[in-house]
């Protein structure tokens, strides 16, 4: 069936099955590969991208679902190409990432939290970052990126 | 010059990585794309009796399915990895994994037929269309029901379930134990556990009939060995496989073993298909078809004298191999051999029976079987303290090798097959370090009482450890200085997150007077580098840094030459700096590295015989003997002293890895380390019903530490160089891993008061009801 | 793990979402959040042949509050919804205690509370939660609608009263009488997981302080959300000191039926049960203070 989707405010047309999970229709059918896939059972946060502004889950979710709604991933964060936003860049200088699949979750998860609380403490961050699984970093540097980047006033 | 080496500089891969612009295997796009499921047993021990595909065959969208029959001669047990190690009397049985079942399954997941469709979709829905007539054995779990007569076996042909047998010992453990004041005998079991890369596996696979290659994007931590591997399997030369191993998004070991039958199958029917074909492991997939680690069940004793000097250890255990050992005995060498830990140990007699079980694969992860041997003699020297009254700390500070005893040869063989021996260490003011950040003294004079007092069960635990890291065989690096001016760098390891680009760039960047950011480093690509072993064993800073270090000397004595010729001065008054050289004292009159690249690789005049074209050169590192890493992890917990649920106010990591790279990386390779060892100690563990099925395949089951278990990790550091490569590095990797479970045990017994009621923690993982279970006496 | 193929539907109006789950009986699942159907039919564990998707049905995404003072949550109402309002943190505590407990945000952004007690997972928190609080629940079907009480809507692991053609349209929650304190409290694992057991505990003084009523419900504590009345009984009366509460704490145990799990073994389960009825019931009486 028909689905148009508006990720990162660009409209998109498909013609899908409407079993096609969102995250495979971000990732293979528009070829926005920045989110991940690492459960498929949303529990790990990989794929998790904005719906409406608010944190969810893409692989629990039906493409033909999103039709109406505003999906914001990754590739969206960047305000230019080769360049990296505030929190981005509070990561990398935070040595935040290890093999960097976990990552476009988390950016997308706390972009969210931080548009909510903008000085969280870092037991605050750590509750926030708790729906997202990084098995490389043991979170603190991740921690430390979010405080850095709230400092920063991202 | 400034100096980039030793700095904690920012990773040059994280711009891609933040953007979402990395590759992964999963993010490979090809015209034509092929799909493919595999259906896996259901059965952890069954025979196969029948597969019928037609069905399969006949749903529209499906391309091909194949059983094991269907691949006629390319159906065959996959090579082993790594052969046994040359220790006298040593018995080994080689039963490698087959790419499709054929006779009898003997793992739940053991992949049975292939299904190549248009959609991934279409794929999995052609798997329920397949029949399949089983004859279901019993199954073989249990390491000791295992080796008693008339178990069932995994193995027919070889008449028992025993993998493997090795005995090494030293001195006279026997004569030890006579003249010992105490030996302290116990069980310790140490079950499965999982790594769990936050990417799952994937291979995706090209045939250009026009080129004559094939392409293949693989998840491996060893790209150069699946080129070879392949290409021998599909009747290729090496040079027409490329092999990439392009951002994987974690390895920890598991993606080192090869061949796993989907690297074998994937490339077979692209070849076969004549379409690209991609393969992406599903996270249930994942559970039972991707390398598990650890099981072991150690009886253990150690003999001391009354000052608590070791006399000898002994110690017989049983290691649970899974269901094929391609991967050879690495990790119960491991084991065997890091029990001795720090430690003077005159006496050892140690055999291990590696045990063929009806289980997925095990294969190392991350400590490689060290934790297990960590966690016998740490466990043994706090019970022996106990016993003679002595201080913990104070029985392991009595029993460190001595600073002056290196190199100290152990006397057994290691798993690269040298006899084990520590290049340099210096234990005591580790272990200083570490008792003075944690404050030790304070804690057990003051806040332990005090917070028993007011009912709070509060625990300390200091544990030590060594990490035999950076083994060999060898691995190379190609650096080459680009006309651009840009320094390209290859070699042919796979990274999987631990910041080679950027360790790499600060080996290079101290040799040629570049930015970092100026150093493009490729790695896993088998185009751009054609030789390497792989990125396991914690050994990639230390053996592919050594070559890139190499190679990188030899382009600065090109480079210095070519600047001579053209400054037609001494190459001695030449300063290379900020990718420029320079005669000293007139830095304004200066050429650039690419210019220089350019004169090396002149259009007219001739390359002089004995010279080479261009600022290039590739070097090999090949490392005498593994360099052994050390340190001591000290952690306070805080229990809940009635739902058992532990919480950890205070970690830290003292480290001894020699030469330190990059300390922002370090840090970084500490704390995931610990991470994945509190997960071990605390949170994950594989539970098997009776016939052999996983019970909690799911990531909501099997339990990955989130950012409110793991706490922030205090760290310093020692420095003991390395006098087996030219950097004086050691491995990093798995040093955050390995102690913490027998941390975890000494602190926990500490917090419940355990000693004072006979209960000792003897197992792991552990979680809140099992303490609750041990506490109870139970 | 892609979920096996289906029908889709997104009805606009509740008369055709019903008339559509007439129409295809078993073979169809209604679809609110999906976080834990989708996750379901992505293991294939469950394959419904139609989907009727109820996120554009109009009328079922409003939160309300009724002249009685109970609160209407409408079968599309997304946990996040409820978290972010203020009158629910002030009128039903425990609501918002519990739901801080349910999942992560990320699946809270989705997740409804018509489509969890739909699902009627015992060890999920909101069945608890909804039988210590006195919820009814509306169920409405194309020839008219019934109310359920939660202690007669949970009939076992993933089975409640809800018929082949029928549909849980709305959750209505009494509102707390005054001197009414609630406590919600749980131990898993990791934070976001299904408890290895949790508890929901509600305690009125009267005038004279002592306890007038007292409720508590447990999750994975067996078949279906546990209710321990008889525990409950015995404080009614009492001055709700700190030996009534070890009584009554004691007493739940006795009226649960842990089934235990890869987690937890029932015997620690019962343990927990017993420590965190006293924390609940402790926390509790300080509130309705």
């Amino acid at each position: 069936m028909k689905v148009r989707v508006t990720v990162n405010g660009v409209a998109h047309e498909r013609d899908v099955e409407p079993r096609l999970l969102l995250s495979d229709f971000i990732r293979h059918e528009i070829g926005l590969t920045g989110t991940h896939v690492g459960c498929e059972h949303g529990v790990c946060g990989a794929c998790t991208i904005l719906w409406d502004g608010a944190p969810a889950r893409a692989c629990l979710a039906f493409a033909v679902q999103a039709e109406g709604h505003d999906i914001r991933t990754v590739e969206s964060l960047a305000q230019a190409p080769a360049r990296l936003n505030a929190l981005q860049q509070a990561f990398q200088d935070s040595h935040a990432l290890q093999c960097g699949y976990c990552t476009p979750g988390i950016l997308m998860t706390m972009t969210a939290f931080l548009a909510e609380n903008p000085k969280p403490t870092e037991d605050e961050v750590r509750h926030a970052l708790s729906g997202n699984l990084c098995r490389c970093t043991g979170y603190q540097h991740i921690v430390d990126a979010v405080l850095l980047a709230a400092e920063r006033g991202a | 010059m400034t100096h980039s080496f030793g700095k904690p500089l920012t990773r040059n891969e994280d711009p891609r990585l933040l953007r979402g612009e990395a590759l992964f295997v999963d993010d490979v796009e090809l015209p034509g794309l092929l799909h493919v499921a595999f259906l896996r047993s259901p059965h952890a021990h069954a025979r196969l009796l029948s597969v019928d595909l037609g069905a399969a065959r006949a749903r529209p969208g499906v391309i091909a399915a194949y059983a094991a029959e269907d691949l006629g001669d390319y159906w065959k047990p996959g090579p082993l990895l790594v052969p046994p190690p040359p220790v006298p009397g040593m018995v080994f049985h080689q039963c490698c994994q087959v790419p499709l079942v054929k006779d009898k399954a003997r793992h739940v997941g053991e992949p049975v037929a292939m299904v190549v469709a248009e959609s991934r979709y279409i794929a999995e829905d052609a798997l329920g269309d397949i029949a399949v007539e089983w004859e279901v054995l019993d199954a073989v779990g249990d390491l000791e029901a295992a080796l008693q007569p008339g178990a069932a076996l995994v193995h027919e042909h070889l008449g028992v379930n025993v993998a493997a047998k090795v005995h090494q010992h030293r001195g006279d453990y026997a004569a030890a134990a006579k003249a010992a004041a105490l030996v302290v005998r116990r069980r310790f079991t140490y079950d499965r556990g999982a790594s769990i890369p936050m990417e799952t596996r994937g291979v995706v696979a090209q045939w250009d009939p026009r080129a004559d290659r094939l392409t293949v994007w693989d998840t491996t931590q060893a790209p150069v060995v699946i080129r070879n591997g392949l290409a021998a399997m599909l009747g290729l030369s090496e040079r027409q496989v490329r092999v990439v191993a392009p951002n994987i998004g974690g390895g920890f070991g598991p993606k080192m073993m090869m061949f796993y039958p989907e690297e074998v199958l994937v490339p077979w029917a692209a070849m076969r298909l004549g379409r690209p074909v991609k393969w992406i492991e599903d996270r249930l997939e994942h559970f039972f078809a991707t390398t598990h680690e650890r099981s072991q069940i150690h009886d253990a004793e150690i003999a001391l004298d009354a000052s608590g000097r070791i006399l000898g250890v002994k110690d017989v255990f049983l290691h649970d191999n899974g269901a094929y050992d391609p991967y050879g005995l690495t990790l119960p060498l491991n084991s065997q051999c890091t029990l001795l830990g720090c430690y003077v140990v005159p006496a050892y007699d140690s055999v291990f029976t590696a045990v063929f079980t009806n289980r997925t694969l095990v294969t190392p992860y991350r400590g490689a079987g060290r934790q297990h041997g960590v966690f016998v003699m740490e466990r043994l020297l706090d019970i022996a303290a106990r016993q003679l009254g002595i201080d913990r700390n104070e029985i392991r500070r009595r029993n460190f090798i001595p600073p002056d005893a290196f190199p100290y040869d152990q006397g057994v063989i290691y798993q690269d097959f040298s006899r084990l021996s520590y290049d340099s260490g210096n234990y005591a003011p580790i272990l200083a370090k570490a008792l003075d950040a944690i404050g030790y003294d304070r804690f057990i004079a003051e806040t332990q009482p005090r917070a028993r007092a007011e009912g709070r069960a509060l625990g300390i635990g200091v544990v030590c450890y060594v990490e035999g890291t950076g083994i060999g065989p060898y691995e190379g690096a190609k650096v080459q200085v680009q006309g651009s001016g840009k320094v390209s760098l290859a070699t042919g390891i796979g990274s999987q997150g631990q910041g080679h680009a950027t360790a790499f760039a600060q080996v290079v960047a101290e040799q040629l007077g570049v930015d970092i950011r100026d150093i493009e480093v490729t790695t896993g690509d088998t185009d751009q580098f054609y030789w390497g072993v792989g990125t396991f064993a914690s050994r990639g800073a230390v053996v592919a840094g050594s070559a890139a270090h190499e190679a990188a000397k030899v382009v600065r004595q090109k480079i210095l030459k070519t600047a001579a010729r053209h400054f037609e001065c001494a190459e001695e008054d030449l300063v290379i700096a900020d990718g420029k050289v320079h005669v000293v004292g007139v830095p304004d009159h200066s050429i650039t590295l690419g210019a220089l690249a350019g004169l090396a690789n002149p259009m007219r005049g001739a390359v002089t015989p004995g010279t080479e074209p261009g600022l290039e050169a590739t070097s090999y590192f090949g490392p005498a003997g593994g360099a052994t890493a050390s340190g001591a992890h000290a952690m306070i917990v805080e229990v809940d002293p009635l739902t058992l649920r532990p919480t950890i106010l205070d970690y830290v990591v003292v480290h001894d890895c020699g030469t330190v790279i990059n300390p922002l990386i370090l840090a970084g390779q500490i704390q995931g380390g610990v991470a994945q060892g509190i997960g071990n100690a605390f949170f994950e563990q594989l539970h098997w019903d009776e016939q052999g099925q996983l019970m909690n395949a799911s990531l909501a089951d099997y339990l990955l530490p989130t950012a409110l278990d793991v706490p922030r990790i205090r760290m310093d550091h020692t420095v003991t160089p390395s006098p087996l490569n030219p950097l004086g590095v050691k491995g990093a990797g798995e040093a955050g891993a390995i102690p913490v479970g027998a941390l975890f045990a000494q602190a926990l017994e500490d917090a419940l008061d355990l000693p004072s009621k006979e209960i000792e923690i003897l197992e792991m993982p552990l979680s809140p009801s099992r303490l609750w279970e041990i506490s109870n006496g139970g | 793990m892609k979920p096996a193929p289906f029908d889709w539907h997104a009805p606009e109006t509740v008369d055709a979402a019903l008339a559509l789950k007439a129409a295809h009986g078993e073979a169809a699942r209604f679809l609110a959040g999906g976080q834990s159907l989708v996750p379901a039919m992505n293991f294939r564990v469950a394959q419904p042949g139609v989907l009727i998707d109820l996120n554009r049905v109009a009328g079922l995404d409003s939160l309300d509050w009724l002249a009685d003072g109970s609160l209407r949550v409408g079968a599309t109402v997304r946990y996040r919804m409820i978290e972010r309002d203020a009158a629910v943190a002030r009128r039903l505590p425990l609501l918002a205690e519990a739901l801080a407990e349910v999942a992560h945000p990320q699946i809270r952004t989705r997740g409804t509370l018509g489509g969890n007690l739909s699902h009627a997972d015992p060890a999920s928190e909101m069945p608890a939660v909804m039988l210590a609080l006195g919820a009814r629940m509306e169920l409405r079907r194309a020839s008219g609608m019934r109310e359920v009480a939660a202690r007669d809507f949970f009939l076992g692991p993933l089975t409640t009263a809800l018929a082949e053609d029928e549909m849980l349209a709305a959750i209505i929650i009494p509102p707390l009488p005054p001197d009414t304190g609630t406590a919600f409290l749980e131990v898993a694992r990791r934070r976001g997981d299904y408890a290895m057991m949790g508890v929901a505990a509600l305690l009125r003084r009267d005038g004279a302080g002592r306890c007038a009523e007292a409720r508590l419900a447990f999750c994975s504590a067996g078949p279906t959300p546990m209710a321990a009345p008889v525990a409950a009984a015995s404080l009614v009366g009492t001055a709700l000191t700190g030996a009534d509460i070890a009584a009554a704490a004691e007493a739940a145990k006795a009226e649960i039926e842990p089934m235990g799990s890869v987690q937890a073994s029932p015997a620690y389960q019962r343990h927990l049960a017993g420590v965190l009825a006293a924390r609940a019931l402790t926390l509790a009486a300080e509130r309705a203070a």
